[in-house]
């Protein structure tokens, strides 16, 4: 799979690496039983430090995401995933037509941005007078 | 992960006539973990790294390498030979072709792994008769990290390794970097490149003219800390400097800008209070933290 890091945001990179497997795993990019890149191999590729990805795989597999088999590598696990493709495609349309009504009331795809993700990343703090 | 302290200072100074170029640094450098060693030219970043390698001594205070005290001559031995260093002019023999320097080194090593010298002298694609003085700048960095890794060193300390390098063999070393530390060795570099470090340290090391500054984990700063922007419709209140975490306050007529280390809530909260008309709450880059927290030259001391 295709990761993409971002070292400036506020977010620890270990805890982008699992948010990034998790939402494979829902939207059916990662199926039960994938295989993942060895820890090393992976850290090398997106050339951070050894230990973000074992921590990321390690919290991953404590989640029961990530199965790991000695010798064998880092298998992806789906068993607790339930009928969650339908849910995520229900959020998804959600989301549409929520970015659909903002647009429509003014706003700049830049400015709906920014707000989603101050809401997300600090959800009490959008206040304006 | 089990952190274990790699390095570890006591009051260490260094005076070179009434220069200070370390002062009174005391901090530890934890493995098996990538930490990077900021600080402008002239910080003391190069003194620090030769007190900890006995290449200069301390004027006063002491520090420990792999547990090892540098002030006794023994042990400083074992240090060399636990650690290896890449410096700023690699120290390499010109003279040599490239197999001759490897041949030359290894003899020096009893636990020299012959693997591993093959692999990255395959890795690196380096001509084995060439001349050394006739390798191109990254080629030598990289034959200086083929000495270096060969060894399986516990501790690798790299003084500016992508300094003058192109983009595509800075890249490879830092993959190199990364990989060092899968096999369980330490790493602590310094640099001037922030967003490489910001990539691939585990922690960050601060010194500005000689002093430590900061000292933290590459998660706790992208976790905590947060640049809050209040602004109001009227002339900006003072905020309390004693609330915890505030690590700076820039205010500029109806606006404040503030540094915080943790405890952004209560900024807002503060600030909520004080009725702002908006509010906004950023993380912070390494980039700003290092201009921010290190003095701009001799004519801005004041400033702080």
């Amino acid at each position: 799979m295709l990761f993409k890091l971002n070292p400036s945001a506020g977010q620890p990179l270990y805890l982008q690496v699992m948010q990034q497997v998790r939402y494979a795993i829902e939207t059916g990019v990662l199926q039960d039983g994938d295989l993942m890149p060895g820890i090393r191999t992976l850290a090398e590729e997106l050339v951070v430090s050894h230990n973000t990805i074992a921590k990321a795989y390690t919290e991953l597999q404590h989640e029961g995401w990530l199965e790991l088999r000695q010798g064998l590598g880092a298998f992806i696990c789906t068993r607790q995933l339930t009928n969650k493709p339908e849910r995520v495609r229900v959020a998804q349309k959600r989301a549409r037509e929520f970015v659909a009504l903002l647009r429509a009331d003014g706003f700049s795809n830049d400015e709906i941005q920014r707000f989603l993700e101050a809401e997300i990343l600090f959800p009490t703090e959008a206040v304006r007078k | 992960m089990i952190c274990e302290p790699v390095i570890e200072t006591f009051g260490l100074s260094k005076s070179y006539g009434g220069f200070e170029a370390a002062k009174d640094l005391t901090f530890q450098v934890l493995g098996p973990r990538i930490t990077g060693f900021l600080g402008r030219n002239g910080a003391g970043k190069s003194s620090t790294i030769k007190m900890l390698l006995g290449m200069i001594r301390p004027t006063s205070g002491t520090a420990t390498v792999l547990g090892h005290r540098i002030d006794d001559a023994k042990q400083s031995l074992e240090i060399r030979r636990k650690v290896a260093y890449v410096g700023e002019d690699k120290g390499l023999y010109a003279y040599m072709t490239v197999e001759q320097l490897i041949w030359f080194t290894r003899s020096f090593y009893p636990d020299w792994r012959p693997e591993i010298e093959k692999r990255l002298l395959e890795e690196y694609q380096l001509p084995p008769r060439r001349k050394v003085k006739a390798l191109s700048k990254g080629m030598r960095t990289k034959l200086a990290l083929l000495l270096a890794l060969s060894r399986r060193p516990a501790l690798m300390i790299l003084d500016e390794p992508t300094e003058g390098l192109d983009p595509v063999s800075i890249e490879d070393l830092l993959r190199t970097i990364t990989s060092i530390t899968a096999d369980g060795t330490s790493v602590f570099f310094s640099s001037h490149q922030l967003n490489e470090v910001e990539r691939i340290a585990d922690a960050v090391l601060m010194i500005d003219r000689g002093k430590l500054v900061l000292n933290f984990a590459m998660d706790e700063l992208r976790e905590n800390y947060r640049r809050v922007t209040v602004g109001f419709d009227r002339s900006a209140p003072s905020i309390d400097l004693h609330l915890p975490g505030i690590e700076r306050v820039r205010s500029d007529g109806r606006q404040l800008s503030v540094l915080a280390s943790r405890n952004s809530d209560a900024i807002v909260e503060w600030a909520r209070r004080c009725s702002a008309t908006s509010i906004d709450t950023q993380p912070v880059s390494l980039r700003e933290i290092f201009l921010d927290t290190v003095q701009m030259g001799p004519e801005a001391t004041s400033s702080r």
